[in-house]
């Protein structure tokens, strides 16, 4: 009983864990860190995914043919050679000598050789096939994943999203090299076994047929307590996975008002619930190994005593009874495992589903026909076209100047325009979601080398500005200009590549300092990285380090401090050498006087670039070009500084403390 | 700093005692009350292994006995027992496996609550070291590994080596020199199964590690697209994951393709000793010594035994990564709390003047001190401001009050009580810290409030929310008290969430006030009604307020400006302005935006 010759105990690997940030542990049904996913979904299409499926195993379709192929003959030679039982025995018995039992005894031998060989070449091509096939899945995954637009990314939960590269991919991976094989072979030594014993004996069948019946009903039943029996574990699991993690992450409060031992109490009763939750489902998981186990035992009691019986009777050979034994012993063994590889089956094409729902989720267009190009690169004729208007390199303030390619179209010829960076919005407006405008009528206008000051509360749309002019979203009404040019038809890997942007959260990456860097500039050199650090103040803390540059990040940056991380990040934007800088909430993490310290290489920074500005503290947008008050997605106020004070309007409330900004 | 002065501050103590004891015998602890069914699974699971070795031994008496001498009645009963051997498995099994889940997660579950109970007396230096994340995850993935390998050791941990060794001796006992022969193959197939997880574990790491890289990229990539998208960093990124995924791929295949050997290897060991057992068999029929009951015995036992190598193998994988578990969750449950309650704390407070003396301390494993020799006298009733950059220790300084942590070197004291003497709860009742990084709970608005005091009533809920200067938008909320305050109070805004804690804070009734940059998202204007409320209706509250705005100290009794670990002036705020050059340049760089007039 509990036969699992044929299943190879991989270990199970465990997907790492991704730092997951459920906030409401509840929603998911999942509950276990990593999982967050509903265990018994079951696929919309099975057909159709396995479809798709199989496109990823293009190229290596033999190994499954094949596979399958020699997973099949393995199983049949077993069955094949557990017949051989019966000439060798009665040749044995009745024979009397080993002469004439030799020949099946050789052929035996080179059948359970093959079997073996064939197993090992049927496993390893089903690795191979399940390996390249997942590896295959991941790229186009990630791949498809990095042309999403951003708004997929501000839409969809991390987590999820995490999870299908991890649990989903696990799943498919498994089902290729285990479930498919298994039920395929299972299948095999099924109906060859069933087919042997028939052959063996009809009579002895029937009893085998009415065992079978009890024994699929007795799986059906089971299975299906046993599925209710796990929703309720993981809805359980769930529950005491959230209020740990709530708890635990506010443990220093729950400390500081001495309220352990409710915390313990609350603990404690989820604790239990999940306990007998568990209990009742691991119970089902694991006794249909018993039950079905001994079931065959039962049926092999039947057979022997009958068999018995009618080799008394002299209507049955020993050997016949011999074979037939071992087929009874094997033969419950096969419905166990179909239904177990079956339900993993369905696992696998419910995640293959998930992960092509994400790859099915429209990427991110870019038909903008509008390109950046070098002055090396114009043609010359553009280069006349261009001296006729009048250009000279001096208007770029000493930067390599760059042009706009912008061809024709149908009411206006081809033109080269050069590029300054001179932004206008005019009346424009905005919402993520049709219905909910964000922002409205919205028209300011940057010249080069002007900085724009955002100010005003949380949801006031001053991060959604910032969103437009980088083209994370598109603007619904009205228009963006760039150098006069909507930036619609430009593409926007050349529009991004003008803009720098330095966030708030500060986003660094595994490696070390000077790979971060180079991040902002990918074929920059060492000096051009140390100039770039210099810019943001960050070289002298960074040659402090004990590795200097190649100081390797911990898993997002912790072993600097938030105000070197900034900095880092300064300098990644100053390696990129932008014309266009928005800072959104650079700097609000950093206390005033630590600010203070990379205020120089903010300024620096900022010294000859287009810069919007979003901020929280007031005191660094004072020396601004243009303070523009935000309320409710509409400019209430703009002006200078001193302009906007005298008017003593909102912004007035906001700098003497009258008003909140939230 | 003096010899007693270091020689009382609470040293990390290295684990030592439990180490001692096997991990087994740490375990083992956990399993009451359920050991009456951890004791009785496995003897079921043997039971059953019995009927399972003795099946095949009836069969062999029907073919050799009852066919050969044509005794249908021996055969019936012959069957007859049969049957009740594999009834009597199948009770044996199921029950077995009730009871073996029943051990197994009351098991997991008893570590969970142990763990959780040792968390909740955990210093804030405890929870500081393990880190919040690791907690969760020994909590949850953890204990949860732990119930399933409990359940499997009081099943497959004994079903395994009894199968080995009943069916050797059942074999043994039909024929002993068959039985040589499976004698010889158990060790070779034993040498071989150990060889390959030996040389799969490195592999299997390896494989891991990359499983790790891979996912830690597509993560970096969903937290810094605004990053990647905003350099075009596109084809960067999918350069990147298709390295790591390329090696993902070659770990993965390097790993694997060595297990799927086993599957291989145990059809030819089993097919080897089949083929062995037939020919010594048939050479033994021929010359009578055996009959073909023996062989068909003899070739279920064979089966019966690799199975239960197999089993052993894949028990062996289980128990290792079982181990790693253990070991995470036991370093928690024995961890040594390093902060406790005296016997006999005091349970009364004179007043609330906080002194510090010669103070100094360092966070557990850092090599340098973060505050030294800090000297202050803070007067009963007095509002005192700290201000300093960040890293300049304010929060670490305000911590040591409560006793949040404990002083390296030197002495706090409240009321002229050394706080090391006081009951620890009772301190922290009469010295309320809001933390700055505070937290509501899901719940209402009066489950929030009553954690500062659970017999509170609605009015004196009122009274503090009012002081805080949180009534105003709470009177308006549907329900009032009974508003829901999601996770985290994410349906408030930051300086309302604030505004709150403090509220909650203030139910204490305490006799210290420490507000740790607790009202940065609070306008200046409330900002300034909450502190004139502070000071006129709690006139005896000592109110120590960390903060990173000027404004919310400077009309505080006496400043203390920070810097690096120490003191670097204290003082009222107009003296500071003269006195302190930090001071002075926190008060200038805030004032660029402000017309003071």
């Amino acid at each position: 009983m509990n036969q699992t010759a044929k299943s190879v105990p991989v270990p199970p690997v465990k997907a790492g864990q991704p730092a997951r940030r459920t906030k409401y542990a509840s929603d998911t049904q999942g509950g276990g860190p990593g999982g967050g996913r509903p265990k018994f979904a079951r696929p919309e299409k099975p057909l159709e995914t396995l479809w798709r499926l199989a496109y990823y195993m293009k190229g290596h379709y033999y190994m499954l043919i094949l596979g399958l192929l020699f997973a099949g003959l393995s199983s049949a030679g077993s069955v094949a050679a557990n017949y051989l039982l019966k000439p060798i025995l009665n040749a044995l018995v009745y024979g009397g000598t080993m002469a004439k039992a030799l020949p099946m005894i050789a052929g035996m031998a080179v059948i359970f050789l093959c079997s073996g060989l064939f197993q090992y070449v049927s496993s390893n091509l089903m690795v191979h096939l399940s390996q390249n096939t997942v590896h295959n899945l991941r790229r186009h995954l990630f791949d498809k994943l990095e042309d999403m637009p951003i708004q997929f990314f501000d839409t969809h939960n991390h987590g999820d999203l995490m999870s299908s590269f991890t649990n989903d991919v696990d799943n498919i991976s498994q089902a290729l090299d285990q479930s498919l094989v298994q039920i395929f072979t299972g299948a095999i030594s099924f109906i060859g076994t069933f087919a042997m014993m028939l052959y063996l004996s009809p009579l002895l069948t029937l009893t085998v047929v009415a065992m079978l019946a009890v024994m699929l009903l007795l799986v059906k039943v089971i299975t299906s307590r046993s599925a209710r029996y796990f929703r309720a574990q993981q809805a359980e699991l769930a529950d005491l996975n959230g209020y740990i993690e709530e708890m635990t992450e506010g443990q220093k409060v729950i400390k500081v008002f001495n309220h352990e031992a409710e915390a313990r109490r609350d603990f404690e009763t989820k604790n239990e619930a999940l306990r007998q939750a568990s209990t009742n489902a691991q119970t089902f998981a694991v006794i249909l190994m018993p039950i079905m186990g001994n079931l065959s035992y039962v049926q092999y009691g039947i057979t022997a005593v009958l068999g018995a019986i009618l080799a008394i009777n002299g209507r049955m050979d020993i050997g016949t009874i011999g074979a037939y034994l071992q087929y009874t012993r094997s033969f419950s063994q096969p419905i166990t495992q179909i239904s177990n590889q079956f339900n993993m089956l369905i696992a696998a094409l419910a995640g293959a589903e998930r992960v092509f729902k994400i790859m099915d989720q429209p990427a991110e267009q870019d038909d903008g026909d509008v390109r950046r190009v070098t002055y090396q690169e114009l043609t010359e004729a553009e280069r006349q076209q261009l001296q006729a208007t009048g250009w000279t390199p001096e208007q770029h303030n000493g930067k390599t100047p760059a042009f706009w390619r912008v061809p024709a179209r149908a009411d206006q010829p081809a033109a080269i325009r050069p590029i300054y960076g001179d932004i206008r919005l005019s009346d424009v407006s905005f919402g993520y979601v049709p219905g909910q405008t964000v922002l409205k009528h919205i028209s300011l206008y940057a010249r080069p080398g002007q900085k724009i000051a955002f100010v005003g509360s949380t949801g006031a749309g001053k991060t959604t500005i910032t969103n437009l002019l980088n083209r994370f979203y598109d603007i619904r009404e009205g228009e963006v200009l760039f150098d006069g040019i909507d930036i619609r038809r430009i593409r926007k890997s050349d529009l991004r590549q003008l803009l720098g942007m330095v966030l708030q959260d500060v986003h660094l990456f595994r490696g070390s300092i000077a790979d971060n860097i180079r991040y902002g500039k990918l074929d920059a050199t060492d000096e051009e990285i140390h100039q770039a650090a210099r810019i943001a103040n960050a070289d002298t803390f960074i040659r402090h380090l004990p590795e200097g540059y190649n100081t390797v990040l911990t898993a997002d940056g912790s072993n600097l401090s938030q105000g070197q991380r900034q900095l880092v990040s300064i300098a990644r934007a100053a390696v990129a050498d932008p014309l266009i800088l928005i800072l959104d909430e650079a700097t609000s993490s950093i206390d005033t006087r630590t600010e203070r310290l990379i205020e120089l290489g903010m300024n620096r920074l900022m010294e000859g670039r287009t810069v919007f500005a979003i901020a929280h503290r007031l005191s660094t947008v004072r020396h601004s070009d243009a303070i523009l008050v935000l309320e409710h997605g509409e400019i209430i106020e703009r002006g200078e500084h001193d302009s906007l004070m005298a008017e003593k309007g909102r912004y007035y409330e906001l700098n003497v403390g009258k008003a909140e900004l939230d | 700093m003096s010899e007693s002065a270091v020689a009382a501050a609470p040293l990390h103590q290295p684990a030592s005692a439990p180490d001692k004891k096997s991990l087994l015998r740490r375990l083992l602890h956990f399993v009451p009350p359920y050991t009456k069914y951890a004791i009785l699974s496995p003897i079921l699971m043997i039971i059953e292994v019995m009927t399972d070795v003795y099946i095949p031994l009836l069969m062999r008496d029907i073919i050799n006995v009852g066919i050969a001498q044509k005794d249908v009645s021996l055969v019936v009963t012959l069957g007859l027992k049969m049957l009740l051997s594999a009834v009597i498995g199948l009770f044996a099994g199921a029950t077995s496996s009730r009871m073996g889940a029943t051990a197994g997660f009351g098991f997991g579950a008893n570590l969970r609550k142990a763990m959780y109970a040792k968390v909740q007396t955990f210093s804030f230096a405890n929870l500081d070291r393990f880190s919040v994340p690791s907690l969760i995850t020994r909590l949850t993935n953890d204990c949860n590994n732990l119930s399933q390998s409990g359940m499997m050791a009081v099943r497959m941990g004994f079903r395994a080596p009894f199968m080995l060794i009943f069916a050797f001796v059942m074999a043994f006992s039909v024929n002993r020199e068959l039985a040589a022969i499976l004698g010889l193959a158990i060790p070779v197939m034993g040498v071989l199964v150990f060889l390959i997880m030996k040389s799969a574990g490195p592999r299997f790491s390896q494989f891991q590690r990359r499983i790790d890289d891979l996912n830690a990229i597509v993560q970096e990539n969903l937290t810094a697209i605004r990053i990647v998208k905003s350099f075009v960093r596109q084809p960067f990124e999918k350069q990147r994951f298709k390295k790591a995924n390329d090696e993902l791929r070659q770990a993965g295949l390097y790993a694997i393709t060595l297990v799927i050997w086993m599957g291989p290897i145990m059809t030819l060991v089993m097919s080897v000793c089949m083929i062995a057992i037939i020919w010594f068999g048939g050479v033994g029929i021929t010359t009578g010594r055996m009959q073909a009951g023996d062989i068909m015995s003899f070739l279920t036992y064979v089966t019966q035994i690799l199975i239960s190598l197999m089993m052993l193998s894949m028990l062996f994988l289980q128990f290792t990564r079982a181990k790693a578990s253990a070991d995470r969750v036991l370093e928690v449950i024995e961890a040594d709390v390093d902060l406790t309650s005296p016997p006999d704390g005091l349970k009364t407070m004179k007043d609330g003047e906080v002194v510090f003396e010669h103070v100094s301390f360092r966070y557990p494993g850092n090599p340098g001190d973060s505050l030294s020799d800090i000297n202050l006298r803070i007067q009963s009733g007095s509002t005192v401001g700290v201000i300093g950059s960040t890293g300049s220790a304010k929060t670490s300084l305000v911590q040591l009050i409560p006793r949040l942590y404990d002083v390296s070197a030197g002495a706090v004291k409240i009321g002229g009580v050394d706080v090391r003497k006081y009951d620890l709860r009772f301190l922290r009742d009469e010295v309320s810290v809001v933390l700055q990084k505070n937290t509501l709970f899901s719940g209402t608005l009066r489950e929030n409030m009553q954690w500062g005091n659970p017999e509170a009533s609605d009015q004196e809920i009122i009274r503090v929310l009012k002081l805080a200067q949180a009534w105003e938008f709470i009177k308006d909320l549907d329900g009032g008290l009974d508003a829901p305050v999601e996770q985290g109070g994410s349906n408030f805004s930051g300086g309302q969430r604030q505004r709150l804690c403090i509220a909650r804070s203030l139910l204490k009734n305490p006799k210290v006030l420490i507000l740790d940059d607790s009202t940065s998202a609070v306008d200046m204007a409330t900002d300034a009604k909450l502190r004139y409320a502070f000071t006129h209706e709690l006139p005896d509250l000592t109110i120590i307020i960390i903060a990173q705005r000027i404004a919310s100290i400077a009309d505080a009794d006496e400043v203390i400006v920070l810097d690096d670990g120490r003191i670097d002036g204290v003082g009222r705020p107009e003296e500071l302005l003269r006195s302190s050059q930090i001071y002075r340049e926190v008060y200038e760089s805030q004032q660029k935006g402000v017309i003071g007039e």
